[in-house]
């Protein structure tokens, strides 16, 4: 397999991937608007800052009104990573590695990149946002379904698994890092409404807010969420289980080709430090100063992975 | 319908009953719903936009991906048709690559006077690099796209050889594919040759030249200068079917004297290439020092028996539009035969005499570029206005050995699907031959490609022109 193919693969998932995960911030962020009380603190400040893109939004816009953060974070071409952007280089990279790919994963993702160039030609007004984030979740999830469905389990299919889950990986630890405050055992605010709402936002941006529901009873504590997106294997947007994937995956690998590689050993750090750690052992050690590491060696994880297996010259 | 003057493949000469190879057409057709047909025609269309079969469109930025227009009405050549088609294609093809290996040896053709020195030596197109290189399997043009025009019951021209890099493969087996989805009914009542083995035969084909250094089974790669190529699409998806693999000039190095390709497990030999890159942009080391689409020293390795590059270096000569007057003498030159199909009797600018009559009949002539192709820079006189006349006119003054020079022929029509029913467009038939160093096989159907403007001469896709599905019917 060619490693620019591989790179191709991994990239194409990233992005993918990134575009699910900015319409579920968006959502996340467009439900708090609806259901604010009065809170000083503004949602769409740290949605931009989730999603890295703060730096661009300010060099554009003076303040972070809802609106102009979401055609930014949807939209906008000067965004490289708006759902449009994304999706765009996501099909770009499926065109590269079209021998790669079955004719399902690869209709499915060009019909992904056709439907949503359409319902992003113009500004969306918000009461079609709901239903254009759906069509942006929905449309990941068919190539991903039809990835599942038709590919061979080989080389192709774990590039294409490692890249979902770096990327899936460095969006819900940025997710927690963003809000840690909030989710530390010193806040005295426990219980207030404003409260809620962020920690609801927090489970809500993964998807988890049922599943947390049937884990842990009705009431939402701060270090039970952490607990449930930081360590709980079974949930699967917690840095867990994507860093227990990255290390199958990667293993995979190893045994396909018959080479042990440094990002294998980096792997394996990370997966070890995951399954060694309590969440009472993260909070002692700082949950800011964990997250930040965790993001620090999905990272490099990620450029070694590109390194060891020959994706660019 | 239509013109008593104009040959229509389907009606003949304004006849009321469609000939021979259309009756089975024509008695679906007559049978159907024409608002079925135009959601079925809808459809098509939606089939290629999911498929991705688009083409770019070069200088423009926004939306440059296209769709060439499908049309669901089959261009049908009968068993008879086909057979005299395929020994002068195969007859033609011979006489290219005998030609082509004895330019770039001893040059007899030019001892015996056939064709002047000068014709060689002065073109672009001759890669002097190639002087004593044998091609290994002794096979120069691998892949062939013979452009053939029809004007009567009887009469086919060739209108161009295509030597170099030919596309338009992947529309023949898409618009099969699709018209066997849509209106597989047509199938089962007419006796339609296949073409879907072509990419496993192109594989075949490619296989069977492999170069001296490959030692087991021939590890196949296809050149792409890239997704932004007009005809990437065709890449990926040869790439695919063949089962080889798909590379980038970036992709590429030399590595021990071979060409190898950058695998996520190290450098794994390319035994041969089948490259959809110009001569040009092959080799910055030998040819273009500015081409990031090629792998410097590739040429050497060739030279030395490292890969086999298909089509071969150099074979532009052969299909040069200047060439392409001699072809009658090339096809008697190797052959001993004359030459089965005809060719577009042609003036050669770069003569005086043919020149002054260009000139002078410049509204009723096409005028193309030597080099050139796509229908880019060529005069059609009949359709084109004074001003154009007057403008190409001074271009031709000004560099006459860059054209040649044809009557405007009689092209024959097919019948399109229209809003009115069928209309009668002009087309034109690329049939594609794969050559190895044990047969010439020839596809049988090829590529239509039908001018959608009523009147209309150009079917060239970035003109405006549509696709066909083309039939060869069974004896």
């Amino acid at each position: 397999m060619l490693g620019k193919t591989a790179g191709g693969l991994f990239w194409m998932f990233r992005y993918l991937e990134r575009s699910e995960n900015t319409a579920r911030l968006i959502d996340a962020g467009h439900r708090i608007a609806l259901t604010k009380s009065g809170a000083g603190n503004n949602e769409w400040t740290s949605i931009l800052a989730t999603s890295g893109a703060r730096p661009a939004f300010d060099a554009k816009y003076d303040a972070h009104y809802g609106p102009d953060v979401v055609d930014f974070l949807l939209r906008d071409r000067d965004n490289p990573s708006s759902v449009l952007s994304v999706i765009t280089a996501a099909r770009d990279n499926a065109r590269m590695v079209r021998t790669a790919l079955t004719r399902e994963v690869w209709e499915a993702v060009n019909e992904c990149y056709l439907v949503l160039k359409d319902a992003l030609a113009r500004k969306v007004p918000d009461r079609d946002l709901p239903h254009v984030l759906g069509t942006i979740r929905q449309r990941s999830a068919f190539v991903r379904g039809a990835l599942h469905g038709t590919m061979l389990r080989n080389d192709i299919y774990d590039f294409a698994r490692i890249g979902t889950f770096i990327e899936r990986a460095d969006n819900t630890a940025r997710i927690l890092d963003v809000k840690y405050y909030v989710l530390l055992p010193s806040a005295h605010f426990v219980g207030t409404s404003l409260d809620n709402v962020q920690w609801e936002t927090i489970l809500r941006s993964v998807s988890a807010e049922s599943a947390y529901r049937h884990t842990y009873g009705p009431d939402i504590g701060p270090s039970e969420i952490a607990e449930f997106l930081i360590l709980d294997g079974r949930l699967p947007r917690s840095l867990a289980f994507c860093a227990g994937k990255i290390g199958d995956n990667l293993g995979y690998l190893r045994e396909q080709y018959g080479t042990h590689l440094p990002c294998h050993d980096t792997a394996e750090a990370v997966c070890t430090r995951m399954r060694a750690s309590t969440i009472q052992m993260v909070f002692d050690g700082g949950l800011h100063e964990f997250l930040q590491d965790f993001l620090r060696f999905n990272g490099m994880l990620g450029q070694q992975i590109e390194q060891d297996y020959r994706f660019y010259g | 319908m239509g013109d008593k003057d104009l040959f229509d493949e389907m009606m003949g000469r304004g006849a009321e009953a469609p000939r021979g190879p259309y009756k089975g057409f024509g008695t679906w057709f007559d049978a159907e719903d024409p608002t079925r047909l135009r959601k079925k025609a809808r459809e098509a269309e939606d089939v290629f936009r999911l498929t991705g079969i688009t083409f770019n469109v070069y200088g423009l930025e926004e939306a440059n991906e296209r769709l060439i227009p499908f049309d669901i009405v089959p261009r049908i050549i009968s068993a008879r048709e086909w057979t005299k088609l395929e020994r002068g294609i195969e007859q033609r093809v011979r006489a290219l690559n005998a030609f082509l290996h004895d330019i770039y040896h001893r040059q007899e053709i030019i001892r015996a006077g056939r064709v002047p020195a000068e014709m060689i030596a002065r073109n672009e197109a001759f890669l002097p690099k190639m002087i004593g290189v044998s091609p290994p399997g002794g096979v120069y043009t691998h892949i062939v796209g013979t452009d053939l025009v029809r004007t009567g019951e009887d009469e086919f021209y060739v209108l161009e050889d295509n030597a170099r890099t030919p596309s338009g493969v992947s529309y023949m087996l898409e618009n099969r594919e699709t018209m066997l989805q849509m209106f597989p009914e047509l199938f089962s009542a007419n006796r339609v040759r296949s073409v879907s083995d072509y990419p496993q035969n192109l594989r075949r084909s490619l296989s069977d030249c492999m170069p001296p250094a490959c030692t087991g089974r021939p590890v196949v790669g296809v050149l792409t200068p890239g997704i932004h190529n007009s005809a990437y699409y065709e890449h990926a998806f040869l790439a695919d079917q063949m089962g080889a693999e798909l590379v980038e000039g970036h992709d590429l190095r030399v590595v021990d004297g071979r060409v190898a390709m950058r695998t996520t497990q190290g450098y794994t030999p390319i035994d041969v290439l089948y490259r959809r890159v110009d001569d040009d942009f092959l080799d910055p080391l030998n040819f273009n020092p500015d081409s990031l689409l090629g792998v410097p020293g590739i040429l050497d390795v060739y030279r030395a028996g490292g890969i086999t590059i298909a089509n071969a270096p150099g074979t532009g000569i052969a299909d040069d539009k200047a060439i392409y007057s001699y072809m009658p003498e090339i096809v008697e030159f190797y052959t001993g035969e004359s030459a089965i199909l005809k060719n577009v009797p042609t003036w050669r600018c770069n003569e005086a005499d043919a020149l002054a009559y260009v000139l002078d009949n410049l509204s009723d002539l096409v005028v193309k570029e030597v080099h050139g192709s796509g229908g880019y820079g060529m005069l059609v006189g009949p359709a084109a206005s004074k001003k154009e006349i007057a403008a190409f006119r001074a271009k031709l003054i000004s560099k006459p050995d860059n054209y040649i020079a044809q009557p405007t022929l009689s092209l024959s029509t097919v019948p399109i699907f229209t809003k009115a029913g069928l209309a009668p467009r002009h087309v034109d038939l690329r049939p594609f031959v794969l050559v190895s160093p044990r047969k010439i096989h020839i596809t049988p159907g090829g590529l239509t490609r039908v001018a959608l403007k009523k009147g209309s001469l150009v079917v060239n896709s970035s003109q405006g022109g549509g696709t066909k599905d083309t039939w060869v019917l069974e004896d």
